[in-house]
């Protein structure tokens, strides 16, 4: 009448022993997985400066492979377009947040979510599409030059960072006790007055977050920008000249360079600073942004 | 009048703007890619192969890439995202490990995606040398994967109550047993909806795989082979506008870009929603 | 009568607070015993010493010997897994899991390894009748356990621990989130079940613990302040801190 006693489950206590470990092995795996890439891509990078000198790399203006490799035009094209993207499409996916998180109807929040969730769906090669058949024409059209350029990058780059902006932003807005916001209004406060005064302050990490965040999309972002800055190695005037940004140069030009020369390794070297400036967001975020949601 | 509720009106006008110029640009965006896209859209557009230098070339080769790739890439990065999504929520202790582990996921998940093609370029093309694959372009991408994997694995299973884990390990259950029967059941529904997402951004994505699997296609359709080049729809819209061969590259780019748009929203509909009635039966609502 | 559970010179620290100080206290078999206590005083703690669900809080520390059986339950060769088979635990509030009622009681012959579908649905209806459901379930034992009552769903907690053939059943305080009628029914179900079955009690009730009870014990920051038969200690209790709480002075 009794059930199978504990001998019987050795077979189970043998599972239990074997999935303990693969799930350790798996977190494990996911970490090499990360310094692996650092690793070797860092690995081929650093050979550039057998070649080069190291301030000729990061300051020199001059980018004619295989004589000179100034990088310079790439670095700023690269914080050109991060710039503009962050500077248009923060203020509008916070803006954006706040709407969907304190002012919008359940209706209208209820169709946002599933809507921003589609901004994401849409491929980064779909939005360089789409910036180079509409954006690029009415640009050139306006202005009589070609169109392409940071304007258009930044712009398109700044729609692209709108669900990782607004996402993030509205879970930290929502995660604001209510509580807080109660106190305000029976204080007399307004709506206004609420959420700037004590929800956005409230909830600033998240937001910080949730910008840095969008900062680090916008400058690994490469389809999109290589189908629309121009792809110039010359420093910009203007937000309307062609330039280039280290993503687009790295796609571009991996193909046609030999594993090994110059040229190829300086393209590497670009991947690696683009891994060390997200990694150093993330540790931003990690230890500089969020510890200080503990400090009250 | 008081200046105060001026302030106060302005700003709710403005933020309504706000709200509704992002649905606009929505609109916009999937209007424009559709409206261009839809009339290119043809069923011998999306199974004939693609031609190189003349008109009239199809998607088909790169369609069918594009699933192979993402089903691949799923094989190598479900088993170890959701592993080690499963260590971080149901066998972790804080420690030092755990943490790193942590850091190390959310460091994955920020690395461009540029970065991990030329990884995979070095490891599966130069160090290998097994050139351009459809496998090594599965593997890159399996990698883009994986931090997404593990974060939604993670957040999912801590959704579930704790009362579950005590209930069954007070039971007598061993803890793999709890985790398999009365973890992951309530859990299935975000992992569900977790794969949705990873898989619209990896059918979405090109900058891994040029370098990887590559921007040709074979010259037999379908071709399982894993260790030929392999072009996705991506790749393909891409290609298709840099090097300008083919004359109807206007038709071609705006046709791959709907088809693209169609397969990721079809994925979201065909895998969310028997999850979504799943939950519900789970949960006891008819 | 004798002792099914012997516990002595306990203490258990969560981190460095002591959450109980040397507490000594014999159970015996076939007997309802219940604990008292104003809340915060260790009543829960206690109760999971005895099937070591502490184990999995971050920082426990137990020191001093619990005896199931004549073994030390914390013992180097002891089986948590097997241990918790034959402790088992009802929870404060309801826990079924979102499955079916039937896979709810079978959950445990389940995972110890039972597969006959015909011993299934015997333990199933057997279990469901000792814990007084079968009546109420019989004809929806296929949907799920999350649209019974919150009574109902206790009993079925109670009846998806019985499946497993445990030897004592812990409760804490199983009908505090119940009303009035399921509470009774619970309490005329222990009754039953301790024919076959060695019972601890947790409630914070103490109609509850002189309706059900054989044997009490008063819990007072961490310690037991007195125990024994409960009629001896309801009329005539010895500790005078004991007295003001049964009669409701205190704190
Ligand atoms: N997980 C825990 N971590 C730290 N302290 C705990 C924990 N659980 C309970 N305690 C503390 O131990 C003491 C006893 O708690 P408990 O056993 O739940 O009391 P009771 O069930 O009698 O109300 C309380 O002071 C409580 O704060
Ligand atoms: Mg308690």
């Amino acid at each position: 009448m009794s059930l199978p006693g504990r001998l019987s489950n050795k077979k189970e206590y043998a599972l239990d022993r074997f999935f303990g470990y693969v799930f350790v092995v798996s977190a494990v795996l996911v970490s090499l997985v990360i310094f692996s890439i650092i690793v070797f891509v860092a690995k081929q990078g650093l050979q550039t400066f057998g070649d080069i000198g190291f301030l000729e790399f990061h300051l020199g203006t001059d980018w004619d492979p295989p004589y000179r490799f100034g990088a310079l035009p790439f670095i700023l094209g690269s914080l050109g377009v991060t710039f503009l993207a962050v500077v248009l499409g923060a203020p509008l996916g916070l803006a954006g947040a706040i709407f969907m998180a304190k002012i919008a109807p359940p209706r209208v929040r209820e169709l946002m979510r599933p809507a921003t969730d589609l901004f994401v769906g849409i491929p980064s090669v779909v939005y360089g599409w789409v910036g180079l058949t509409i954006l690029v024409p009415f640009v050139a059209e306006r202005t009589g030059g070609f169109g392409f350029g940071l304007l258009v990058a930044g712009v398109l780059l700044a729609v692209m960072i709108l669900p990782t902006v607004i996402s993030i932003s509205e879970d930290a807005l929502r995660a604001v006790p209510r509580r807080l916001e109660m106190a305000s209004y029976a204080l007399g406060a307004t709506r206004w007055q609420t959420i700037f005064r004590v929800l956005i302050p409230a909830a600033l990490p998240g937001l910080v977050t949730a910008v840095i965040l969008g900062m680090a999309r916008a400058i690994g972002e490469t389809m999109a920008v290589a189908m629309l800055i121009g792809n110039v190695p010359q420093i910009a005037k203007s937000l309307l000249e062609p330039t280039s940004t280290l993503t687009a140069e790295i796609i571009l030009n991996m193909g046609q360079t030999p594993f090994g020369s110059t040229w190829n390794n300086a393209l590497f070297y670009m991947a690696l600073t683009l891994l060390l400036v997200s990694m150093f967001l993330i540790i931003l975020i990690r230890f500089v942004v969020q510890r200080r949601t503990y400090d009250g | 009048m008081d200046s105060r509720r001026v302030i106060d009106g302005l700003s709710t006008v403005l933020l309504w703007a706000a709200g509704f110029f992002i649905m606009g640009l929505l609109v916009f965006f999937l209007a424009y890619i559709l409206g261009q896209g839809l009339p290119v859209l043809s069923l011998e557009f999306i199974l004939s192969p693609s031609k190189e230098f003349e008109a009239g070339g199809g998607v088909g080769p790169q369609l069918f890439n594009t699933f192979y790739i993402l089903f691949l890439s799923l094989l190598f990065s479900v088993p170890v995202g959701v592993g080690a999504g499963v260590y971080l929520a149901e066998y972790a202790r804080p420690s030092r490990l755990t943490n790193l582990i942590r850091l190390s996921t959310e460091c994955l998940a920020t690395v461009p995606s540029i970065v991990i093609g030329l990884f995979g370029l070095i490891i599966l093309v130069n160090i290998m040398g097994l050139g351009f694959t459809i496998l090594g372009g599965a593997a890159a991408l399996a990698l883009l994967n994986l931090p997404v994997l593990v974060r939604v694995t993670e957040e999912s299973l801590r959704a579930v109550p704790q009362t579950y884990r005590e209930a069954s390990l007070a039971l007598g259950a061993t803890r793999w047993q709890t985790v398999r029967r009365a973890v992951l059941p309530p859990a299935l529904l975000g992992l569900v909806t977790g794969l949705t997402l990873v898989s619209g951004r990896a059918i979405g994505e090109a900058a891994v795989l040029i370098y990887t699997a590559g921007v040709s296609v074979s010259r037999h359709f379908p071709d399982l082979n894993p260790f030929v080049a392999g072009e996705t729809l991506s790749v393909h819209l891409w290609y298709v506008r840099a090097e300008g061969l083919r004359p109807d590259a206007d038709e071609i780019a705006a046709g791959t870009a709907a088809l693209l748009i169609l397969v990721v929203l079809a994925f979201n509909l065909l895998i969310g929603v028997p999850a979504r009635i799943y939950q519900r039966r789970l949960l006891g609502k008819h | 009568m004798a002792n099914k559970i012997t516990v002595r010179n306990l203490n258990l620290f969560y981190g460095d607070t002591q959450a109980l100080r040397e507490v000594d206290l014999d159970i015996e078999q076939q007997q309802i015993s219940a604990l008292i206590g104003p809340s915060g005083c260790g009543k829960s703690t206690f109760l999971r010493v005895l099937n070591r669900m502490n184990d999995l809080i971050e920082g426990v520390r137990v020191d001093g010997q619990v005896l199931l059986d004549d073994e030390d339950v914390h013992g180097p060769e002891v089986d948590v897994v097997h241990l918790r088979k034959r402790v088992g635990m009802v929870f404060q509030r309801p826990n079924p899991f979102p499955m079916s009622v039937y896979d709810n009681v079978a959950y445990g012959p389940r995972i110890h390894g039972l597969k006959n579908k015909r011993r299934l649905d015997e333990i199933v209806e057997n279990s469901l009748r000792d814990a007084a459901l079968w009546e109420e379930v019989h004809d929806r034992l296929f949907r799920s356990a999350l649209g019974l009552s919150g009574g109902q769903q206790q009993r079925l907690c109670i009846a998806r621990l019985l499946a497993v053939e445990p030897e004592v059943l812990l409760m804490d305080e199983p009908s505090s989130a119940l009303d009035p009628i399921s509470t009774l029914k619970i309490e005329e179900l222990l009754q039953e079940l301790k024919k076959n079955y060695t019972i601890v009690i947790v409630t914070h009730n103490m109609q509850q613990a002189a309706r059900v009870s054989d044997v009490t014990a008063f819990f007072l920051n961490g310690e037991i302040v007195e125990s024994g038969k409960t009629d001896t200690l309801f009329t005539r209790p010895k500790d005078k801190r004991t007295e003001d709480y049964i009669t409701g002075r205190f704190g």
